[in-house]
């Protein structure tokens, strides 16, 4: 590294120790600004379409706006009326339901399919791209699938009853007790491959030398998945139920192609809610104000997460 | 994925560790079988006709094959009031992505090349808080996106989509390019400086022919997400430009006529066909990617 | 009780690449033997097939009098130091010492019975409720020969358990392992690629190359006289000069004929190796010469089969107890060890005398030992 004396401000470029010392080397005003001049038009690209229209939501929320907005403020009046609805709480509710049994059914059959792929099986390339394809999928040709599996007429109630069993019943689609439960059918059937290839991943990165001191140590495979590589993996479990949940929070085509919301508002979720309430029934201030309230959960779970993996990388 | 060097343990031979072994392979087949079905059970029904549909099960293969219903899925299913099948939207869908992936891509190695390697007081801020960016829910932003694309005069457009989509696909991009250029030495580009090579130089001569495998896992992830992406469609889009995946979910979410379900499996089929070619032909990138996402790149 | 181990044609492939090509090796109870080669050369596979972690494609492995082809590792009555050390990240370093007890369910009280005799031993017992990440390298060593000592086995294996740490350390957990075999009078195979370890610690060196054992013998044995050029260059630091050259016999003296035009020097063989040898005038051969035996002339005391000759200095190399001096004849470059004060400046001339009763002497073609 070539350093001119006089130049160099201790202190000031502690960030760029590792870093080429551009500053350093060239005079030229342009030269020298060059990588922040390239990176700042995106960043403002990023904040204005990211944190300027998040605040113009959070503004909108914060309104008694209508079919149009308007920007006089009012105070909470929105997120008020918004609690007061009693489809808010089914969508909560569904949101709820939703995640926890799509995240636990997901990691599941995750962890069993990866610790079973870890056993030298010999076709298993061709098995993980079996497993792995729907998430390949869009989550419209996904409903669309399942929603004919599923349909009382035609579908898996038909072929039941054909094959000699007259009374089964399965009609869950269109019961609004159960059809939230398709949704965690059809999105664990989507995804839990992807929940298995993060573990496999995590399996094939403990280090062989560990897995051949448990074999001497007279370790069986299931004390040594148990007592040894499952808890190695532990940053593995919390990395995946954090993107399950932010799949789950964010899942709003598979409802409309699946259930379109129903039977009635049954199946609603906070994203169908907000799509609702923004387009169809020309709510905005109701509208901003769930989204708000998506964000902010999504924050809790996102940020945290966030700031710990990017201290791991050492930034 | 790196192979096990731990496949020679010496390993009793006892009836028990073969029944287990069978039991491993049923349990594996078993589950092969829930994940194919729904593929099978949509080509067998998209090649049967209308009646035996009705009169067989789902799983019942089809006696008579017939291309009826793809060729109406392809060119003469109603979508809304128009009845050309998928055929305009899979055009609309290509013209969509190809330029949102290409300009998503570029734009993301840019940034963390940037923020990487020639990293300035506060690169590490401007990278979180972009990377913030490919977390929110989009219900956030829906609103004023219509408002702004209105006031650009590209609501209900293509160009719009494409904007949309560069836009929140470059902080996935960015991250992507970021996690893999700290990988890549950094003597590498102060050799090239000392060379008298500038930013651009380094970048183009350097550091892209280096990132092809990088390059390629974001065009793949890019490609899939756009093209899949139905929230955005659906709500800037209307009518002639909608994206393929809104058009299918209006063929088959419509309430009027009579259901035709080998025609929604046709057009389900016709609308995964892209990804599903990328996913068969890359499956190793597509992975790649997967797991990016999990930041653990 | 320490158990033996026998190998009988032992054969490994991965794939249709030979790793092991035929092996036959017996160690007797308690006997330290160390595997040393070149990377590559098969001694860490080789012990991984005593170890039952790889399995055999060919031959028989006895140990204790038993054969264990087929056994699994953990009936076979051994225990392994890694050179990762291995050690489970997520226990604490009490746990990693008795995991291999608990899984084979002996009492609790046994447990921590061998717990507190053996890190007392290995001056762990303040550590006993960290974490491995919390150890520094060489603690981990010492934890991860704790794992395997509470085990009492018959057999420890050894894989590179040293190359991870600094070298000051790495002498002092020598001494140790040393102390430790000779306390508990284990038998134990030790993979190495470094060849001041294998001399330090054997009873018996096995020298690998390419998945075959080129000398099989006691450290002052493979050092004195190496079988063939490949151990002679491999043992020994640095290592031994190779000098090409022809044989010369002219009357009752025999000499190697070194050099090119530009310079040329004659080496008298002593009588004891002319008189052995059985090749013919003008044979192709390499004279071996290890640094020690080239030394300033008139420095040590005088003895017999001692030849000078002068060479001007290229290279001055100072190590601290000695000094390395480097010079060339012909094409080939050589060392000599001498004392620091006799060394001198490049370029200048210099008397370096040889100890010919050191000399080896080698087939050109075959690389054996004549």
């Amino acid at each position: 590294m070539i350093e001119r004396p006089g130049r160099h401000r201790p202190g000031r470029f502690s960030e760029m120790s590792d870093a080429p010392s551009f500053s350093l080397r060239t005079g030229h005003w342009f030269e020298r600004h060059l990588p922040k001049i390239v990176v700042l038009p995106l960043f403002a690209l990023s904040l204005f379409f990211v944190y300027g229209f998040i605040a113009w939501t959070a503004y909108i929320s914060l309104t008694p706006s209508g079919i149009m907005p308007n920007y006089e403020l009012q105070g909470f009046a929105q997120y008020e009326r918004l609690w007061a609805t009693p489809r808010w709480y089914v969508a909560i509710t569904n949101l709820f339901v939703f995640t926890s049994l799509f995240i636990v059914i997901s990691m599941a059959i995750g962890i069993l399919l990866a610790i079973l792929l870890d056993q030298r099986v010999r076709a298993e390339g061709l098995i993980r791209t079996i497993y792995l394809y729907p998430m390949a999928l869009s989550f419209i040709v996904t409903g669309t699938v399942w929603k004919w599996i599923l349909n009382p007429g035609l579908g898996i109630e038909n072929l039941v009853r054909k094959a000699g069993f007259e009374d089964f019943t399965f009609d869950w689609l269109v019961n609004s007790d159960y059809a939230i439960y398709t949704l965690v059918i059809a999105a664990v059937w989507q995804s839990s491959g992807y929940a298995m290839a993060l573990f496999l991943a995590g399996l094939r990165s403990v280090d062989d030398e560990i897995l051949k001191a448990a074999a001497v140590d007279g370790a069986s495979s299931w004390k040594t998945y148990t007592s040894i590589v499952l808890p190695i993996l532990r940053p593995v479990f919390l990395s995946t139920v954090i993107i399950l949940a932010h799949l789950a929070i964010k899942s709003f085509d598979l409802v409309v192609a699946l259930t379109g919301g129903g039977p009635g508002y049954a199946t609603d979720m906070p994203a169908t809610f907000m799509y609702a309430f923004a387009f169809q029934r020309s709510e905005l201030g109701v509208a901003a104000a769930s989204a708000t309230i998506m964000l902010m959960t999504i924050t809790a779970i996102i940020v945290p997460y966030l700031y710990s993996e990017l201290r791991k990388t050492g930034q | 994925m790196r192979p096990r060097t731990t496949n020679g343990i010496v390993r009793p031979r006892t009836l028990q560790s073969s029944v287990l072994r069978g039991l491993l392979f049923l349990v594996l087949g078993l589950f092969c079988l829930y994940y194919l079905i729904p593929l099978i059970v949509m080509i067998s029904t998209s090649l049967k006709s209308l009646t035996e549909i009705r009169e067989g099960t789902l799983i019942s293969l089809p006696r008579e094959i017939t291309f009826d219903a793809w060729s109406k899925a392809w060119e003469s299913a109603c979508v809304g009031v128009r009845c050309d099948g998928l055929k305009p939207f899979m055009w609309n869908s290509i013209a969509m992505a190809v330029p949102a992936v290409l300009l998503s891509t570029t734009l993301g190695a840019i940034n963390g090349y940037a923020l990487t390697k020639w990293r300035f007081p506060g690169a590490n801020w401007i990278f979180a808080l972009i990377l913030f960016g490919a977390f929110i829910p989009f219900q956030v932003v829906l609103l004023p996106m219509a408002r702004t694309l209105g006031q650009l005069g590209l609501a209900g457009t293509v160009p719009g989509l494409i904007l949309v989509h560069t836009v929140y696909g470059l902080a996935f991009t960015t991250l992507f390019f970021r996690n893999f250029f700290i990988g890549v030495s950094d003597g590498i580009v102060k050799a090239a400086q000392i060379d008298g090579a500038g930013f651009f130089g380094i970048f183009f001569k350097i550091v892209l022919p280096m990132s092809i495998p990088a390059i390629v896992v974001t065009v793949i992830w890019q490609f899939t997400q756009i093209w899949n992406d139905f929230l955005f469609g659906v709500a800037f889009t209307i009518g002639d430009s909608n994206p393929v995946t809104v058009a299918l979910n209006n063929v088959v979410n419509t309430s009027t006529g009579v259901k035709e379900y080998n025609v929604d499996m046709a057009a389900a089929i016709i609308a995964a066909l892209p990804t599903m070619l990328v996913y068969v032909v890359a499956g190793a990138y597509f992975v790649r990617g997967l797991s990016a996402g999990s930041m653990k790149g | 009780m320490a158990a033996g181990i026998e190998l009988k044609n032992v054969q490994k492939s991965f794939g249709n690449t030979e790793v092991i090509k035929g092996i036959d090796l017996n160690i007797e109870p308690g006997e330290f033997v160390v595997l040393v080669g070149p990377s590559g050369c098969g001694k860490s596979t080789l012990l991984n097939l005593i170890s039952g972690l790889e399995t055999l494609s060919g031959g028989d492995v006895t140990i204790g009098g038993k054969v264990v082809n087929n056994t699994p590792p953990r009936d076979r009555d051994i225990a392994m130091v890694f050179q990762s050390y291995a050690l489970y990240p997520t226990k604490t370093v009490r746990d990693n010492i008795t995991f291999g007890m608990q899984a084979r369910r002996v009492p609790k009280a046994e447990q921590d019975a061998a717990v507190a005799a053996f890190s007392g031993l290995l001056q762990i017992d303040h550590l006993l409720d960290r974490k491995p990440g919390q150890l520094s390298g060489g603690q981990r060593q010492r934890v991860a020969m704790g794992r395997a000592l509470v085990r009492d086995p018959d057999v420890f294996l050894f894989d590179e358990p040293l190359s991870n740490l600094d070298a000051k350390l790495r002498i002092d957990m020598r001494t140790e392992i040393k102390k430790l075999h000779l306390r508990l009078g284990k038998t134990v195979v030790y993979v190495t690629h470094d060849q001041i370890e294998a001399m330090t610690l054997a009873s018996r060196i096995a020298v690998m190359d390419e998945g075959r054992i080129r000398q099989y013998g006691p450290p002052e044995e493979i050092y004195e006289n190496p079988v063939d050029l490949f151990v002679a260059g491999f043992m020994g630091s640095p290592p031994m000069n190779m000098l090409p050259g022809r044989l010369l016999r002219t009357g009752d003296e025999v000499f190697v004929e070194t050099g090119d035009d530009e310079a040329r020097v004659r080496f008298p063989l002593p009588d004891a190796i002319a008189n052995r040898i059985e090749v013919g005038n003008g044979h192709e051969v390499v004279l071996g010469l290890r640094p020690e035996a080239i030394f300033a002339a008139g420095t040590e005391l005088p003895g017999a089969d001692r030849f000078i000759f002068e060479r001007p200095v290229e290279v001055v190399e100072p190590t601290g107890p000695d000094t390395m001096i480097v010079f060339g004849i012909g094409s080939v470059e050589l060392i000599a060890r001498v004392r620091p004060e006799d060394a001198r400046d490049p370029g200048t001339p210099f008397s370096f005398e040889v100890d010919m009763s050191k000399a080896k002497l080698f087939d050109q073609s075959s690389g054996r030992s004549l």
